[in-house]
């Protein structure tokens, strides 16, 4: 039984809308209900980014998760500062660390460091920070199998770039580890 | 006994509307006439606008659709799309296109869209009774400029032809008038090669034709041919303002 | 078929060309460009033609004479677009012309906002053109439902020649979700012999039209037409109902913002309240029919918008003065949430006990 409300925020160029729909087309591949709602504005560039992405066994009633996210990926500041009230007590936040310097406000909810622009940075490729926060995801709810988000990341690439599958699925063991290691 | 004359089987066999001494029955002869000798009438579907020819879907002997004011470019478009193989074309006023229509007349001259447009100027609005048209002439009275069109206030009259000469996807472009019988069969031999050039899929071609309106220019027929030639044709020239057939033609010499 | 994962102004746009529309005129408007887009890239591809119109009212013009050619065709836009293109729409409902018309809404009036919003109920069942005249319009909750309708769109609009509207959101035409294209049965439809193709020497000529001069012709004209109207209005109602049977409260929504109601229904049956649902999937033909469903218990109906309130007209008509009417929604681009709808349900509660 998976029941996910996740609010995937960050800027634009961080790869935040593409996470969401890794994250919506694995759970797809593996026969759940699934959608996925980006906010959109007039700008082109730049702007903030964020997207609600439901995982479920049931079928999905209101596509909005406002107010009932039941787990969070905060990839800036600004974004922490919008969404943390809309995580349900309890809830799972994921927190780049990298940019966001500050602690979660709220002491009812699970809170996760994940400095994935470093990670990604270390690994030699910036633009994979929302692989390494998706393993984190992937590990601390097991919302979807990482085999599924790999199949859905395979096809996202296509053959022309399938050769940047391997440094995807090590960005993305680098931040399950990082929740592994937190959680103990 | 050998005929001399017959009526073309590119109209239909009733009564037009028209108002006695009107010139539109001579351009839908002219039209009609085109079709008929290019063998093209079973092939055909003609958009009528908004305006005194709107009612040019009974006089045309083939199938027909019937615009809103102005849009008559966008439905032969739509048409044409569907069925590149026909021919389509317009038969506008200088209210229907110079007016409310330019947006459309200018952008399917900028596609080149492969139609035909009869365009007819008379220089008033003569359905609604006589109203100021973009072409009316300075200082020309009408009901909504009766003390005659005054540039300062109204603007100028627009000079279609040359402003859709101006534009690569206009390949045939060419006023005439239809105040002489010389002038007549010089119109029909434009309006047959603007045909030709939607055959050949050559692309976008017009012309205009300089036409009367005793009723509203209160002026009885015969007198109103005349004006027409001595007021109209020293603003809006006789003559061809492209013909980008012939330009490949020398660009390649 | 396997499922895929579509944006669901992309799905619009694949729906239609596996339904067998080849033309496509439009004019970019947020939030409905991808539909464009989309036909842009494969409509080609399907041997059709995609064509970037210079306004909104060349697109519907052209929807017209590729009509009035028996082609299948379609536009699509949003709010003040689709109040643009209205006069078209009403010569296209008056020379029994089948076609396509999607509406993304956005917030207005005006320029209004470019975030979802349910404000054009009015201008879909009252239409923004002259005379009497009517559209079938459909208004999808998935991108799914999506699919289907868009697909059946084409056949109703051809089996009754006149506009079908399919009505979605900034939402639907914005949202991902799983879709499965599901062949359509080949539906027996009449042969479009009045279509201007050309004489072809072989019959006298058609015509397109929408002008009748003679009065008691065009009045003729209006009977049929009327006729036709309540031919749809008998057999074309559709709604979907959720839990009507000895429901306190029926909310009534049609779109997105169903989804939401459905939400905060299921919130509060869970906490033993008796709250249903009555979907419109068909916002004209009104689906009256659902509501001769509602149960004697019933004492109350809760319409959710996203608008001012556009649609609360109808359902106190099709009331009676039987049961309360009440109207709770967001407007302008902001999107209800379940938590408002479970507030004014549990107000209109109390206020009955």
């Amino acid at each position: 039984m998976v029941n996910e409300r996740t609010i995937l925020a960050g800027f634009g160029g961080q790869g935040v809308m593409l996470m969401g729909q890794l994250l919506t087309q694995a759970g797809m591949i593996e026969g759940k209900e699934v959608s996925w709602l980006p906010s959109y504005g007039p700008e082109m560039r730049g702007g903030t980014a964020n997207c609600g992405v439901i995982v479920q066994t049931e079928p999905i009633s209101s596509p909005v998760v406002e107010g009932n996210a039941t787990s969070e990926i905060m990839m800036n500041t600004p974004s922490l500062d919008k969404f943390e009230k809309d995580l349900v007590p309890g809830g799972k936040l994921l927190i780049n660390s990298s940019l966001i310097s500050k602690k979660a406000s709220r002491d009812d909810v699970e809170a996760y460091y994940i400095p994935s622009s470093d990670i990604a940075n270390e690994l030699g490729d910036t633009r994979i920070a929302n692989m390494v926060m998706l393993g984190a995801f992937v590990e601390l709810t097991g919302a979807v199998e990482p085999e599924s988000i790999f199949q859905a990341l395979e096809s996202r690439l296509g053959l022309a770039r399938a050769h940047l599958m391997d440094i995807n699925k090590q960005a993305f063991a680098r931040g399950a580890a990082c929740v592994k290691e937190q959680r103990n | 006994m050998a005929v001399v004359f017959e009526r073309t089987k590119g109209l239909t066999p009733i009564s037009t509307h028209y108002c006695p001494g009107c010139t539109h029955g001579i351009i839908h002869r002219l039209t009609a006439e085109a079709m008929e000798e290019l063998g093209v009438l079973d092939q055909a579907i003609g958009v009528a606008p908004v305006g005194c020819s709107v009612l040019a879907y009974k006089y045309f002997n083939c199938d027909m659709h019937e615009a809103a004011h102005g849009r008559a470019p966008a439905v032969a478009t739509g048409i044409k799309r569907v069925l590149p193989d026909k021919f389509v074309f317009t038969y506008q006023g200088d209210g229907d296109l110079a007016s409310i229509g330019t947006a459309e007349i200018v952008h399917a001259a900028h596609r080149s869209e492969n139609i035909s447009v009869v365009f007819v100027n008379n220089a008033i609005y003569g359905m609604t009774g006589g109203q100021m048209a973009p072409t009316t002439l300075a200082g020309q009275r009408t009901t909504t400029s009766p003390l005659g069109r005054d540039p300062a206030h109204a603007g100028y009259p627009i000079r279609i032809s040359e402003m859709l000469a101006t534009i690569p996807g206009a390949t045939f472009i060419e006023r005439v008038a239809v105040d002489s019988p010389a002038n007549v069969r010089k119109a029909k031999r434009a309006i047959k090669r603007a045909f030709e050039i939607q055959l050949e899929g050559k692309g976008f071609s017009l012309v205009e034709v300089l036409s009367t309106c005793p009723t509203n220019w209160g002026i009885e027929p015969p007198n109103a041919l005349k004006w027409l030639k001595e007021n109209m044709i020293p603003y809006y020239p006789l003559g061809n303002f492209r013909d980008a057939t012939k330009e490949e033609v020398s660009d390649g010499q | 078929m396997a499922k895929v994962l579509m944006k669901g102004n992309e799905a619009i746009g694949e729906a239609a060309i596996r339904a067998g529309c080849r033309y496509f005129f439009g004019y970019p408007i947020t939030p409905q460009s991808e539909l464009p887009e989309y036909m842009s890239l494969h409509l080609p591809k399907a041997g059709g033609v995609f064509l970037q119109a210079e306004s909104e009212i060349a697109a519907i013009n052209m929807v017209y004479g590729a009509s009035g050619s028996g082609a299948r065709v379609m536009t699509g836009s949003s709010t003040p677009g689709i109040a643009l293109k209205q006069e078209g729409i009403s010569y296209i409902a008056g020379a029994q012309l089948p076609c396509v018309i999607v509406n993304m809404m956005r917030g207005g009036p005006g320029l209004g906002s470019i975030q979802p919003a349910q404000s054009d109920y009015n201008q879909s069942t009252r239409g923004g053109g002259g005379g009497d005249y009517r559209l079938l319009a459909y208004a999808p909750a998935s991108v799914q439902e999506m699919v289907d309708y868009v697909q059946l769109a084409f056949d109703k609009a051809d089996e009754y020649r006149n506009p079908v509207l399919v009505v979605g959101d900034g939402v639907i035409g914005q949202m991902m979700e799983p879709v499965e294209f599901r062949a359509t049965a080949a539906s027996d439809l009449p042969p479009k012999d009045w279509a201007t193709t050309g004489t072809g020497g072989k019959r006298p000529p058609n015509i397109i039209n929408s002008l009748y001069l003679d009065a008691e012709e065009l009045e003729r004209h209006n009977i049929h037409l009327a006729e036709k109207y309540n031919r749809i209005k008998e057999n074309e109602q559709r709604w979907e109902s959720v839990g009507l049977e000895g429901a306190e409260l029926v909310i009534v929504a049609y779109g997105t913002t169903a989804r939401i109601a459905k939400s905060a229904m299921e919130n509060l049956n869970r906490q033993g309240k008796k709250i249903g649902l009555l979907r419109l999937i068909t916002l004209w033909p009104f689906p009256e029919k659902g509501f001769a469903e509602l149960d004697e218990a019933t004492k109350d109906l809760l319409v959710v918008e996203m608008s001012m309130g556009q649609m609360v007209d109808d359902v106190r008509i099709v009331n009676e003065g039987k049961r309360g009417v009440h109207f709770v929604g967001r407007s302008g681009g902001v999107i209800p949430s379940t938590a408002l709808v479970e507030e004014k349900i549990l107000e209109i509660l109390e206020r009955s006990e």
